[in-house]
């Protein structure tokens, strides 16, 4: 394949990472835009939504599109109400501190992952896409007639990657909706702003916790369900979603959800880009300094206003 | 005098050790001192200076290749291989320090993190010196020094009590300075130490590059005792492994770390033996830690018993 064709390949894979990403780092973003906490524990809900695909996938069964839509219901929903629990059981009991959050959120991602391997295995184990029909796409060629059509040979997208693609635009949107048009999303954005005058105004803070640390959980869990069936389910495939959502959420600014979508974009297309034409390694190192580079000198992300 | 009497007597036990134990206990003991330098050191900035920092397992490698990369590339003596370790460590230290201070709180957890995973991936892709996660191993003459092998069980358990023993006595030491009361101070209250007319800035400076050279020695040490050097040791892992120690022993006590570290390493030890989930051990450790005795051990007893424990 020439230049141009690659490249194409690359933005749609960069395309498909982004979307995965925004979701995922979506959630990140809303819990510590909420309550103010860094979930560490984040990367390890993303993996129990593929897993939890696994099961409900292989406990209905059948080779249709049923078992994932199945998967695709209710596995977000058990990662959502463990997540919800574990707010509940532990981070209530420290009352949110910052710090300490932290310390017992990687104190969860070891007993989360290490539960997984000891139920799940080892092994890595795939779903199967609903629909998965390839796509080919045409490259235009100037020939001496004039602009031609072309078919390069492994140029094309999968019907599944465009579905992931849209649903998680779909979801975003929604999130959006809820965040901005309905009562829960004025009551989590009042906890936001002021957590002492929400409580004096009696909204029950401790429960709007619960749901927002359940529904970033949730989130990310989707976008492990989304990602199965491309990915496979693995016991450590939390890590690097956790590392992606952390530069995204940064570089976007903490908190600030057109950031988090913006940022899932740049990262998302770049590494796609990037990994295609140079060393992954390389470019996770330049990655997580630009990270600590922006925390250091721009605490607000690249894109984020100054804090009140 | 207490205090220097328990101190004393813990590191006189540790050599008493050296004639009684059975051989395993014996190896898994002085693999333990050396960890606990290294808790030690992480203690000095977590636990006496409330800095939080989740990536110093980049200081713990940069010792470990600064002294591997020097005997196995310059063929260096293992003494000089020990310094050339703990520069590259304190140097680290400088640099990231200098960074990483101008945040606090949760970013500077998450800058440390970040250091710490490049140092990690830049390893990694310099595999053509270090061997990635392969890594590589040290033996024969490249761990002989003044003609004693380094190699040796009998020799390889003094060099780390030795290692552990400067390490406890120097922050013992160090805490009880006015240096140190001030790191205290920082943690209790940044303002008002500055307030007080202290430059907080350097002070937190001196403890980070402190606590980096503390564990680039450790990491040092580690390679040149045990003979190998690997990129696993510059893991996320073995950055929170140090935090989750010092939190079990007792966050800003001098005898903590050691006794978390010892504590750990058998809970982990017994658990490998049972499931290869062992790090369940680790998670569960943390969550309860946290709800429940955020004092640690020695912490307890400082607080219940013993109120003069440094």
């Amino acid at each position: 394949m020439d230049f141009g064709p690659h490249l194409m390949l690359a933005l749609i894979e960069g395309a498909v990472l982004s979307a995965v990403l925004a979701l995922t780092a979506a959630g990140l973003s809303l819990v510590f835009g909420v309550m103010r906490v860094v979930n560490v524990a984040h990367g390890e809900f993303y993996m129990l939504g593929a897993v939890a695909a696994w099961f409900v996938a292989a406990a209905v069964g059948g080779a249709g599109p049923a078992a994932f839509l199945a998967a695709l219901a209710l596995a977000p929903l058990a990662v959502c109400a463990l997540a919800a629990a574990a707010d509940l059981a532990v981070l209530r009991r420290i009352a949110h501190d910052p710090e300490r959050t932290i310390v017992a959120t990687i104190g969860l991602l070891y007993i989360l992952q290490q539960a997984t391997l000891m139920g799940f295995g080892p092994d890595a184990r795939p779903v199967a896409p609903p629909f998965n029909a390839r796509i080919a796409i045409p490259w235009p060629v100037w020939e001496e007639g004039g602009l031609a059509l072309t078919w390069p040979w492994g140029l094309s997208v999968t019907t599944y990657k465009l579905f992931v693609i849209a649903a998680a635009a779909a979801v975003l949107a929604g999130l959006w909706l809820m965040l901005t048009r309905t009562r829960a999303g004025l009551v989590m954005r009042a906890t936001q702003w002021d957590r002492e005058t929400a409580t004096a105004f009696g909204i029950p803070v401790e429960r709007v916790y619960a749901l927002t640390f359940g529904l970033g959980a949730g989130l990310a869990a989707l976008a492990g369900v989304l990602v199965v069936p491309i990915q496979q389910a693995h016991y450590l495939m939390g890590g690097d979603a956790l590392l992606l959502s952390f530069i995204v959420v940064i570089i976007g600014g903490l908190g600030s959800l057109p950031g988090t979508l913006v940022a899932a974009l740049l990262i998302g297309m770049s590494e796609g880009i990037v990994s295609v034409f140079f060393s992954p390694t390389l470019a996770k190192i330049l990655a997580t300094l630009l990270v600590a580079l922006v925390l250091v000198f721009r605490p607000q992300g690249l894109f984020g206003a100054a804090g009140r | 005098m207490r205090a220097a009497g328990l101190h004393l007597g813990l590191v006189g036990l540790l050599l008493a050790a050296h004639f009684v134990l059975p051989a395993y206990h014996h190896g898994v003991l002085a693999r333990v001192m050396v960890l606990a330098a290294y808790a030690t050191g992480y203690n000095l900035l977590f636990g006496y200076t409330g800095l939080l920092s989740l990536g110093h397992a980049m200081f713990f490698a940069a010792g470990m290749y600064g002294a591997g990369l020097g005997v196995r590339f310059l063929a260096l003596d293992p003494g000089l291989a020990l310094l050339a370790g703990v520069a590259a460590g304190a140097l680290l230290g400088l640099a990231v320090g200098l960074l990483a201070l101008r945040t606090a709180g949760v970013a500077f957890m998450i800058v440390t993190l970040m250091f710490a995973q490049a140092t990690h991936l830049g390893i990694l892709l310099a595999g053509r010196w270090t061997r990635g996660d392969e890594g590589f191993v040290l033996q024969g003459p490249e761990r002989v020094v003044l003609g004693l092998d380094l190699g040796d069980a009998a020799i390889r358990y003094l060099a780390a009590w030795a290692l552990f023993s400067a390490v406890l006595l120097l922050v013992l030491r160090l805490v009880s300075l006015p240096a140190g009361r001030v790191l205290v101070a920082i943690r209790e209250n940044e303002e008002r130490a500055r307030l007080l007319g202290y430059d907080t800035r350097a002070h937190k400076l001196r403890a980070v590059v402190l606590s980096a050279a503390i564990a680039a020695a450790a990491g040092a040490a580690y390679a040149l005792l045990f003979g190998y050097v690997g990129a696993t040791f510059a893991s996320v892992q073995y950055s929170i492994l140090p935090l989750l120690w010092v939190l079990l022993g007792g966050a800003g006590t001098v005898i903590g770390p050691f006794l978390g570290t010892l504590l750990m390493f058998y809970l982990i030890d017994t658990a490998s033996g049972l499931t290869p989930a062992y790090m369940l051990v680790a998670g569960l450790a943390l969550v309860l830690l946290t709800l429940f005795a955020p004092q640690g051990l020695a912490g307890e007893v400082r607080r219940r018993l013993a109120p003069w424990l440094p």
